[in-house]
């Protein structure tokens, strides 16, 4: 290894901590659930509110549980599982990625939603 | 195009495809959703510093079409070409530049990897809130990175002599 292996190493792991750090700090508790499929909305919903939506996406269903103020996504007839597998999410800019599928489930609060419909 | 020439490629080409299919295996998603070892890049880092860039960067296209035909569709194919592009770039201009070991190398390939595919990810899905994950899935690129670059360097002072025969 040499000196500039370790100085790269070291800058990024500087980086990506102090981000994570950042975003760890930031974090605020988020009232809204936004689904978009293919980078359109699908559907708009508020965390509060125990429910459990089917994503129709073509030939293809997702389920997602919102349970307790968490969103979690419980069943998905996808390949590789790896929306199903994610952690339940309730803060604020947390999301859950369906690859195969195009859906994004994301957390916002109020007023991020009425300034993005300010500017839309 | 010696014949001995297409038999290294035959055989680095189906090591890099056997290496993604155990990839496949090994479920890492609970550490970091869609984080990867990134074991096929064992082989074209050891190309990249035992045959040369542009064998390197054949092998890592060839797996890449093959990869996305026999596991994956059209859609994962970008993801695969958008990291593999953008990572071999790196790695070769990197090694060039002669400022890095090959664990240095290895590192930068494993870093802009993920970039690449956070960025198509954002482009594709239109959602910017996906590069939250960048510095999670950076971190770990560190760690497999260093792990990919000990492996390279180890099997490329091994292997040197057998390259030598060939050519």
């Amino acid at each position: 290894m040499k000196k500039n292996d370790i100085i790269l190493i070291s800058v990024v792991a500087i980086l990506c901590i102090g981000s994570i750090f950042y975003l760890f700090v930031n974090k605020k508790e988020g009232t809204k659930i936004s689904i978009t499929v293919n980078g359109v909305l699908y559907k708009e919903t508020e965390l509060s509110k125990n429910q459990t939506i089917e994503i129709k996406t073509n030939d293809h269903v997702n389920i997602l549980s919102i349970e307790d103020g968490y969103a979690k996504m419980i069943e998905a007839d996808c390949p590789d599982q790896i929306c199903v597998n994610q952690k339940k999410i309730s803060k604020k800019g947390e999301s859950i990625v369906c690859m195969p599928h195009k859906i994004v489930v994301t957390v916002d609060d109020g007023e991020q939603a009425e300034l993005d419909g300010v500017a839309n | 195009m010696t014949s001995k020439k297409i038999t290294t490629f035959g055989a680095l080409v189906a090591l890099a495809f056997i290496f993604s299919y155990i990839e496949m295996l090994i479920p890492f998603h609970f550490v970091v959703p869609g984080m990867k070892l990134g074991l096929a890049n064992i082989v074209v880092v050891c190309a990249l510093y035992l045959l040369g860039a542009k064998e390197a960067f054949v092998i890592s296209m060839v797996r890449i079409v093959l990869v996305g035909f026999t596991f994956g569709n059209m859609n994962t194919m970008i993801y695969s070409f958008a990291g593999g592009i953008l990572s071999f770039l790196v790695m070769a201009i990197a090694k060039r530049v002669n400022l890095f070991s090959i664990i240095g190398v290895s590192v930068l390939g494993a870093l802009l990897h993920n970039v690449g595919q956070i960025g198509v990810a954002i482009f594709m899905l239109e959602t910017k809130t996906l590069i939250n994950y960048l510095p999670f899935l950076l971190l770990m690129a560190l760690v497999t990175g260093v792990l990919i670059g000990i492996i390279g360097a180890e099997l490329t002072k091994r292997l040197q002599k057998i390259v030598k025969h060939l050519q």
